[in-house]
């Protein structure tokens, strides 16, 4: 199994990758709450990137409504930890089971009916703000007035109930970080991981294949949305309130799609790379601005934009392919 | 609760409708000729509400006689937005158009931001509270001139694309995108042309709104994706279907508000889109998908 999944890869970048992990796995040493903050924030849009690859990146189907995955994610396992004190590990598959019917639904409608390109975007949108504006006004999650879990002065790390100090959610979102990572390049070597390649480059001569198209349309976005709900869990946890609002807000579709759109779509760093870039640029934008004195609402944003707007005239395939070639790491590199 | 009800909702829904629909048909223009998604169709018009929020507060200028300038201005920005940021744009992946116009989104609100901060502006004309009665029937006259203006600038752009020559050759770029460049039309300049026409409508539908609307930056996101339920309900690329298109999510916004509660009415909008999309993807007047 692990042979398999070694195969091919060349042997600086797996020193490349072992000393990553490294320097990740020691970073709390190092690291002070702020900076953990930082890299916490980092992994978990790396996470959810890898995610979403799968479905726009591997499989060519562009959803901007992953938002809603996480927020059910969010949201079930919140409610059953505040209404019945069942903990996050056990909410936790079923928080994934509501999500991935959540994405069947939406993939058997979409790719039965043979809704594809912008509309399968627009749709996409449409169920998340329809969920947004649902959960407003379901009084058993809260409704607009938020779900809030129990907080305390942690001495303790609970892992068992996600309970604790930063460090022990940094470990936590780099371990499910790291499964993602490990799990998208075993799918991208799969069959079903060629399939979906062919999907994404031709659609009508996949199907002339004898490619069942639906199908593996309907297995990417299963896998999408499931993989999408943890990061779900790992929010709620993480941050203790939600906000329908907030939580399944368009804006936070398009944050889980920055990063692998800027780091390189449908490659396996693409969304790391991109995580680490934008939630660095944004930090270090406001210390920066916070120095100058410019720090009214707004003006970071507003250079956000601006570097956004830059990479992606630049650079249109992303970050990453470039850095591939420079590191020599290109072995037949998909591409975007 | 009287009859009476019911119908000057009705007819307040429809003339918001009116407005929807010109700012649709920015839209709609947009995506049926350059072919490229404007994720930044609400940011747009916002910055057309602002600007009108600013010349009637400093010179007491009405909206509805700046709504021609103010459309001016927008096709402008258009126009030169197609030329340096999207143009390079056109022949790339539908999730680069998006990022790219996300981006464009991303700064116009926080530079809206910055100037105008985060307070809901509004404009109070003279006619504010006026109203006509027509039998049973009470009209907003505010509304009402809305909607007569959304008719007219709508009017205008359809005798545009029937009639002039310029608006004949979009219609060869938006049909045939080979065939217009051997029959030699410059189609970048009539690309730059349609953004710029696009921008100007949702300039205009800006300028009108604010009649009806107060403007605060966030705004922009939430118009964005209702020109977009509008557009695909009418009829992604037809013009009557984007004007049909607004009327029927106005109508439905009014209604849920009347029955249900005011803060689900895009939730109702949202469910015609998706019932739309499963049942007839192109649009109730769009041509069939090939």
């Amino acid at each position: 199994m692990i042979a398999r999944l070694l195969h091919g890869v060349p042997r600086h970048a797996l020193v490349l990758l072992a000393m990553v992990l490294t320097i990740l796995l020691a970073a709390p040493i190092f690291a002070d709450d702020y900076l953990l903050t930082v890299l916490i924030l980092i992994l978990y849009f790396a996470y959810t990137g890898q995610a979403w690859n799968i479905l726009m990146g591997f499989a060519g189907q562009l959803s901007l409504g992953h938002a809603l995955y996480v927020g059910l994610g969010a949201y079930t396992t919140a409610a059953l930890y505040v209404h019945f004190g069942i903990g996050p590990w056990l909410g936790m598959p079923v928080a994934i089971l509501i999500s991935v019917a959540c994405g069947a639904v939406i993939g058997f409608l979409a790719f039965r009916f043979g809704v594809g390109g912008v509309y399968f975007a627009i749709l996409t949108i449409a169920f998340s703000e329809f969920t947004r504006i649902g959960f407003d006004h379901i009084d058993w999650v809260g409704g607009s007035s938020g779900l809030f879990l129990p907080v305390a002065n942690y001495t303790r790390n609970d892992v068992v109930n996600l309970r604790g100090q930063p460090v022990m959610f940094y470990y936590v979102i780099l371990a499910l970080t790291v499964a993602a990572f490990v799990i998208c390049h075993a799918l991208l070597r799969s069959r079903a991981g060629y399939y979906w390649q062919a999907i994404r480059e031709d659609e009508p001569a996949a199907r002339a294949l004898g490619i069942n198209t639906f199908r593996y349309k309907m297995i990417a976005i299963i896998v999408s949305a499931g993989m999408t709900a943890p990061a779900g869990v790992f929010y709620a946890f993480y941050y203790n309130n939600l906000f329908p609002e907030q939580t399944f807000f368009i804006l936070r579709s398009i944050e889980i799609i920055l990063g692998p759109v800027i780091g390189g779509v449908g490659t396996l760093f693409g969304p790391v790379i991109g995580a680490f870039l934008l939630t660095g640029l944004s930090e270090g934008l406001q210390e920066l601005l916070t120095h100058v004195g410019l720090d009214t609402p707004g003006a970071k944003r507003v250079f956000y934009g601006v570097c956004l707007l830059l990479v992606v005239m630049i650079l249109p395939n992303g970050i990453w392919p470039p850095i591939a070639r420079f590191l020599r790491l290109e072995r037949r590199e998909p591409e975007a | 609760m009287p009859a009476d009800i019911y119908l000057n909702v009705a007819v307040s829904g429809l003339l918001t409708g009116l407005v929807y629909g010109l700012m649709a048909l920015g839209l709609s223009v947009i995506f049926g000729v350059v072919r490229v998604v404007n994720f930044a169709h609400g940011e747009m018009m916002t910055v057309a509400m602002y600007l009108a929020v600013v010349l009637f507060a400093h010179l007491g200028l009405d909206p509805l006689l700046m709504m021609l300038p103010i459309a001016a201005v927008l096709f402008v920005i258009g126009f030169v937005m197609q030329l340096v940021v999207i143009n390079p744009f056109i022949a790339r992946p539908e999730h680069s158009q998006f990022m790219l116009m996300v981006a464009v989104a991303v700064i116009i609100v926080n530079s809206l931001l910055i100037v105008f901060g985060p307070d809901a502006q509004a404009v109070q004309t003279s006619y504010s509270f006026d109203s006509f009665a027509l039998g049973p029937l009470i009209v907003d006259a505010t509304k009402l001139y809305a909607g007569l203006a959304a008719i007219l600038v709508a009017a205008a752009l359809f005798a545009f694309f029937q009639f002039a020559p310029l608006g004949k050759a979009i219609r060869a770029c938006a049909d045939n995108y080979t065939g217009a460049l051997v029959v030699g039309l410059d189609v970048k300049k009539l690309y730059a042309l349609s953004f710029g026409l696009g921008a100007a409508c949702v300039g205009a539908a800006g300028a009108i709104i604010v009649l009806i609307v107060d403007v605060t930056p966030p705004l922009g996101p939430a118009y964005t994706l209702l020109a977009f339920v509008i557009v695909i309900t009418g009829g992604l690329g037809s013009m009557p279907g984007a004007l049909l298109g607004g009327v029927l999510i106005g109508l439905t916004e009014a209604m849920a508000g009347l029955f249900f509660t005011p803060s689900a009415k895009s939730m109702f909008a949202f469910a015609i889109l998706v019932l739309v999309l499963l049942f007839r993807p192109q649009g109730i007047m769009g041509k069939k998908l090939s």
